[in-house]
Parts: structure tokens; C-alpha cells; sequence
């Protein structure tokens, strides 16, 4: 059969095979949404909007809770015991939002609970192709499956609880080429940053961004979703990777995966989720992948960042650098390598995986955690907590000196009691290094869990390539 | 919501670029479930110092910048988490429109939704507002019109975002109207 369709990018297919009303001059398009993902923080008050309007959930079956951004990560402070006040009060508001509408969800005794963009691709239900969306920036996460995924305002949550439905504009599309291959050393969180000091934390806004090119043909799929998590701080509406084996591998027998015939019938359909050969981007960059060194943020956003052997840039008079430099009280023109940190964490949706726990405990392996430093490592799941104790990880974590936690979203916003203090230094496997983020005053690099493990055995930020 | 036809007011500016809504309301004050009396929080970083005093030398502390309802901040304004505490928090502290080169896309979507006005406008408009802070503003939501100093700046809006503004049609209301299409749609692909 052939078509005379103009050839399409990713991001077209699947923007059209979710178009319930098509966009007119005047009004956005219907989208149809297959996936809506929750927590304990976005959605209260777009419940309340359902209970005062009268309506219901229309598809309570396409929705997902999961408890994890207010949720304590001491095994002691979980369960019944939460400690009295607002978050408890958020937690059981969740808990009973989802009990009154019927809408399934991970609560703090299950299994598969953990951080919503790390469970999602867990338990399968991140698929190729679908629509996802969540109350969450980080919803780009899932855009590594080839979904089109993308984080939401909590009226729009109503929004989606009320119609499975959002009011959309089509974004334009950036393709990011990523070529060549990724130098020993050098992981999928130092190129996301690499590529966000390149197009800068503005670069992406108004973009759907499709990373494309050798260097993510290659990446594993939890190397892909550290990419795609990230697009957000790009500014990008979303990231998208188009499915392939490795996607499908990955997928296949997980909970909620299709199953038999229809897995097969599912995966011939996934194949046609590529880029049509000569679709049009908006806007193209090309990043060299060999060229990426490990990258670590000096500033207060992720774009403020430097190769970790470099020395932290100057900008004369602008006042907003200026003011970065002096929160993170650091000097223009001096290295990063061998300052002093007090905290490393290692957790949240951009570096909780397997993959990550495991590439942090090769470091740890045999080492301690320098005395000065305090090391927490948060799972970005149970599962994942569960996988990395068959594996004797949190052995391997302990015996150093690190804390093994429960998992959820601890010291990436702080909202749970896990901070970092003023004035401190953390090293941090998470995606934003704003002014407070951490806790108040406290002062984040960004880096990836290597980079991360070696700044906590040795106290000081270094060269994870140094350590053999 | 309320309709919006128009905003009059001095402005206050923010030179900051980049300001993220991490910083317009910080994850500690996210475990309300209501979205009501988060302007007590806005900015909580900047306006309080360490013992929680209001630091006279910020500029939204200072008696200037009393019912300032326009904001003029730096580039790429909204950026970071999604969460709509951020235009809850900014509406609640009294400002009504948000004047930058370029504006985050949740952010911009969340704020429309809840008649916050962002507004964005050319570097020679910004640089002339950065300039002249406490100037007398008007937004006019029905012409599409930023207007100061003889000087009158078309700003973009789109229809629908117009038309909701304008009467305070929230887009609840309209998306509830094409269920019918969302049943046809899902039936189909059953
Ligand atoms: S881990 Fe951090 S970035 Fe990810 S969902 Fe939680 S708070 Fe957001």
C-alpha cells in the first residue's frame, strides 16, 4: 500500500492519532490523553474541583496514583507512623481522593510504589505511543518509550479526571542529533547536561524535542530516560526517543505490558513509531557525543555548566550570574575539582534506576564515605529498592557509610524532611540546583552518580575517571 | 473565574531571568491541599531572611512596589516545576499580569487558566519597563494591548485564551461540552 502522506516526525504521529477535535485558527485541539499519572501534591485540589462540579473520574482505568513527593524515606517514619502535620494530611488525602473515585493506586504498603516517572515504565504502563500526562514537569521522563509525555498545571489534572481529555496547541519540534558515541566514563546525565548548557534552560520552550542519533540508538533504556527527564530543563514541552528493541525488550512481561498475541501485534504497531525520512524539524542541533566530558552545574540552574575539569566562567556585569556566583559562593575562574562538599544524594526520577544504584556502588565497592560527608541513597522505587538488595547493593552502600532509604523524591525537593542545610554543598543526581530547592540556602551540583560516588569517597568534587 | 477586561497598575520589576517557580513558591509550602493563602509565600527565599523578618532591600518589600499588580521580570520567567502553586501563589500576593521577553510553557498555560495574564513582549519593550520601574501600565485583554508612556505594544493572545479571559469561561466548561466526541473517539478505538 502506499500513501501520498507527507512524511511526519514522531511527535506528529502521535499528536494525530490522539486528535478528538483538530486545532482551528481560533480554538486548541482536543487531545486525548491514554495514561494519567498522580501524587499526593498536584492533584487535592483538582479533586475538590470534581466534588464541587458534581462529576466523576471518566476513566479511573487510564489513571495511576502513587505516593512520593511528601512521603518520608525512613523505613520508621512510612506507614502509619508518619509524623502528624500538612504532608500526613496530604498522603491521606490522596489515599481517600482515590478510594471516593475509584482510582487505583500505589499506596505506602505496596510493592510497586516509588517515584511516579520511575514506576510508570516499571510496571509497563509507559508504552509507546501513548499520551501521558502527570501534574509533573518531569512527565518528559516517559518520552524515552516513545510516548508523548508531558507535564501538566492541576487544573488541567481536572481537566483530564473530568474528559481524559486536554486542550492543546501543537508545539514545534528540535531535533537533537546526538552522534558518535559516548566516551568511557562519560554517562547520559553528563550529555543531558552538556546538551542543556549548549541550548541553554530557555532552548527547548515552545519544542517537543526528539533526541535522535548513534549516541541514543545506543543509550540503555534507563540511559534514555535520564535524557528525556531532562528536556524539562531545557524548556522543552517534551522528549521523545523513538522505540526500538531495546524498548521493547525492556517492556516485555512487565505487569502491564500486553501479553501473547497481542504483544506482537503491539510491537509490529510500535515499529512505525520512527520519523519519517525527510520530515520536517523546526530546529536542528547537533551535539558530538565524543566531546562530552562529565559535566557538573556551578550555578543555579542546570544550564549553568561546565565540564568538570574546567574552571566556573565569568560574565562581567550581568547581575542574575552574579548573584548565582555569590548563593553558591563561588569564584569566577577557579576549578571545581577539589572543593569540599558536605552532602551527596543520590536519588530522584532523573538518577534512581538500577543502572544508577549500581554504577554508584562499583565506586563505593571496598571505599568509604569521606567522615565530612553525609551520603543518602533513595531508590527511585521499591521494586527498584527490592532488585538492588537481591543484588547486595545496599550492603555495598551501608558498609560504606551511606544512608539506604525508602524510596520517593527526598532531598530532590526537600519536601519531606530530607534537606540539605544552608550553606552546604551537596552533590546531587537530581535535575534542578535552583536557589532553595535542597532545603533553604543549601548550594547543589549537579552531576551524574558516578561523578556523585566519587565526590562522597573522597570529600571533595573529582574526577570520577580518576578513580580507577 | 472572575472576567478580565483590563489591569491597570504601576509596574514592579524582577530583573532576575530565569526565575523558577521554585523560587515564586517554594516546595516547603506544597503540602497545602487548597490553593488559597500562598501569596503569604511568594518569593518566601528573597522577601524573608533567615529569622523570617521581611528584608526591607527586596524589591517587592519595598513601599513602592505596594499594590503593584504588573510584574516585570527577566527572560524565560516560569520556568522549572509545573506546579500551578506558582500563579496561585503570584495572584494571591496581588499581581495580575507578569511582563517578560519569554515565559515557560506550563507556567504561561497554568497562569492563563487562572487569569493571571503573561505577557510577552520584544528586548526593546522589556529594556524600556526594566528601566523605568513604577511606571503606569495598562493591559488591555480585549485589544490585545500593553499600554504605557504614549507607547501602545500588541502582546499575543490566543482566541480562545481571549475569549475565556473575557468572560470567565473556564475550560472545564468547554472541554465537558465535547464529550460526545470523546465517547465517539473512544468507541472507535475499542
Ligand atoms: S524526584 Fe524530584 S523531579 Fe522527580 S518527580 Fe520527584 S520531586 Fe519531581
Amino acid at each position: 500500500m502506499t500513501t501520498s502522506r507527507q512524511p511526519r516526525t514522531l511527535y506528529e504521529k502521535i499528536w494525530d492519532e490522539h486528535i478528538v477535535v483538530p486545532q482551528t485558527e481560533h480554538n486548541p485541539a482536543v487531545l486525548y490523553i491514554d495514561l494519567h499519572l498522580i501524587h499526593e501534591v498536584t492533584s487535592p485540589q483538582a479533586f475538590s474541583v470534581l466534588r464541587s462540579r458534581g462529576l466523576r473520574v471518566r476513566r479511573p482505568d487510564k489513571t495511576l496514583a502513587t505516593l512520593d513527593h511528601s512521603t518520608p524515606t525512613k523505613a520508621d517514619l512510612l506507614y502509619s507512623n508518619m509524623p502528624p502535620g500538612p504532608a500526613r494530611e496530604q498522603v491521606k488525602t490522596l489515599i481517600a481522593n482515590c478510594e471516593e473515585f475509584g482510582v487505583p493506586i500505589y499506596d505506602l504498603t505496596s510493592q510497586h510504589r516509588g517515584i511516579v516517572h520511575v514506576i510508570g515504565p516499571e510496571v509497563g504502563a509507559t508504552q509507546p505511543g501513548k499520551t501521558i500526562v502527570c501534574g509533573d514537569s518531569h512527565t518528559s521522563t516517559h518520552g524515552a518509550f516513545g510516548a508523548l509525555a508531558f507535564g501538566i498545571g492541576t487544573t488541567e489534572v481536572g481537566h483530564v479526571f473530568a474528559t481524559q481529555s486536554l486542550l492543546q496547541r501543537k508545539s514545534r519540534t528540535l531535533a537533537i542529533n546526538v552522534e558518535g558515541a559516548l566516551r568511557p566514563g562519560v554517562t547520559a546525565k553528563d550529555l543531558v547536561l552538556a546538551i542543556i548548557g549548549n541550548i541553554g534552560v530557555g532552548g527547548g520552550t515552545g519544542h517537543v524535542i526528539e533526541f535522535r542519533g548513534a549516541a541514543i540508538e545506543q543509550m540503555s533504556m534507563d540511559s534514555r530516560m535520564t535524557v528525556c527527564n531532562m528536556s524539562i530543563e531545557a524548556g522543552a514541552r517534551a522528549g521523545l526517543i523513538a522505540p526500538d528493541d531495546t524498548t521493547f525488550d525492556y517492556l516485555h512481561g512487565r505487569p502491564q505490558a500486553p501479553e501473547g498475541s497481542e504483544w506482537e501485534k503491539a510491537v509490529q504497531r510500535w515499529r512505525d513509531l520512527v520519523t519519517d525520512t525527510d520530515a520536517h524539524f523546526d530546529k536542528s542541533v547537533t551535539i558530538d557525543a565524543n566531546a562530552v566530558a562529565p559535566m557538573i552545574t556551578y550555578g543555579t540552574n542546570p544550564g549553568m555548566v561546565i565540564p568538570i575539569d574546567g574552571v566556573v566562567p565569568e560574565n562581567g556585569g550581568d547581575k542574575a550570574f552574579n548573584q548565582a556566583l555569590a548563593y553558591m559562593a563561588l569564584e569566577a575562574n577557579r576549578p571545581l575539582l577539589g572543593k569540599p562538599v558536605n552532602v551527596v544524594f543520590v536519588g530522584s526520577c532523573t538518577n534512581s534506576r538500577i543502572s544508577d544504584l549500581r554504577e554508584v556502588a562499583d565506586v563505593l565497592k571496598g571505599r568509604k564515605v569521606a567522615d565530612a560527608v553525609r551520603m543518602l541513597v533513595v531508590p527511585g522505587s521499591q521494586a527498584t529498592k527490592k532488585q538492588a538488595e537481591a543484588e547486595g547493593l545496599d550492603k555495598i552502600f551501608i558498609s560504606a557509610g551511606a544512608e539506604w532509604r525508602e524510596s520517593g523524591c527526598s532531598m530532590c525537593l526537600g519536601m519531606n524532611g530530607d534537606n540539605v542545610g544552608a550553606g552546604e554543598y551537596s552533590v546531587s543526581t537530581s535535575n534542578r540546583n535552583f536557589e532553595g530547592r535542597q532545603g533553604v540556602g543549601a548550594r547543589t551540583f549537579l552531576a551524574s552518580p558516578a561523578t556523585a560516588a566519587a565526590a562522597a569517597v573522597t570529600g571533595v568534587i573529582t574526577d570520577p575517571r580518576t578513580l580507577a | 473565574m472572575q472576567p478580565i477586561k483590563k489591569i491597570e497598575s504601576r509596574t514592579v520589576v524582577l530583573v532576575n531571568k530565569d526565575i523558577d517557580t521554585d523560587q515564586i513558591i517554594p516546595a516547603r509550602f506544597l503540602t497545602t491541599t487548597q490553593r488559597e493563602g500562598l501569596g503569604a509565600h511568594a518569593f518566601a527565599e528573597w522577601r524573608f531572611d533567615k529569622n523570617g523578618e521581611l528584608r526591607s532591600d527586596f524589591v517587592l518589600n519595598t513601599a513602592a512596589a505596594a499594590d503593584c499588580k504588573v510584574l516585570v521580570a527577566g527572560d524565560n520567567f516560569g520556568c522549572g516545576s509545573s506546579r500551578e502553586h506558582a500563579p496561585w501563589a503570584l495572584l494571591d500576593f496581588g499581581i495580575e499580569a507578569v511582563i517578560s521577553t519569554s515565559m515557560a510553557d506550563i507556567f504561561r498555560s497554568n497562569a492563563l487558566k487562572n487569569g493571571l495574564l503573561p505577557i510577552v513582549v520584544d528586548e526593546n519593550t522589556h529594556q524600556f519597563l526594566i528601566s523605568h520601574p513604577g511606571i503606569d501600565v495598562t493591559v488591555d485583554v480585549a485589544a490585545r494591548e500593553l499600554r504605557f508612556d504614549a507607547q501602545v505594544i500588541e502582546f499575543e493572545l490566543d482566541d480562545f485564551s481571549q475569549y475565556c479571559l473575557l468572560n470567565g469561561v473556564d475550560e472545564l466548561g468547554y472541554l465537558l461540552e465535547q464529550q460526545a466526541s470523546i465517547e465517539a473517539w473512544e468507541n472507535e478505538r475499542s
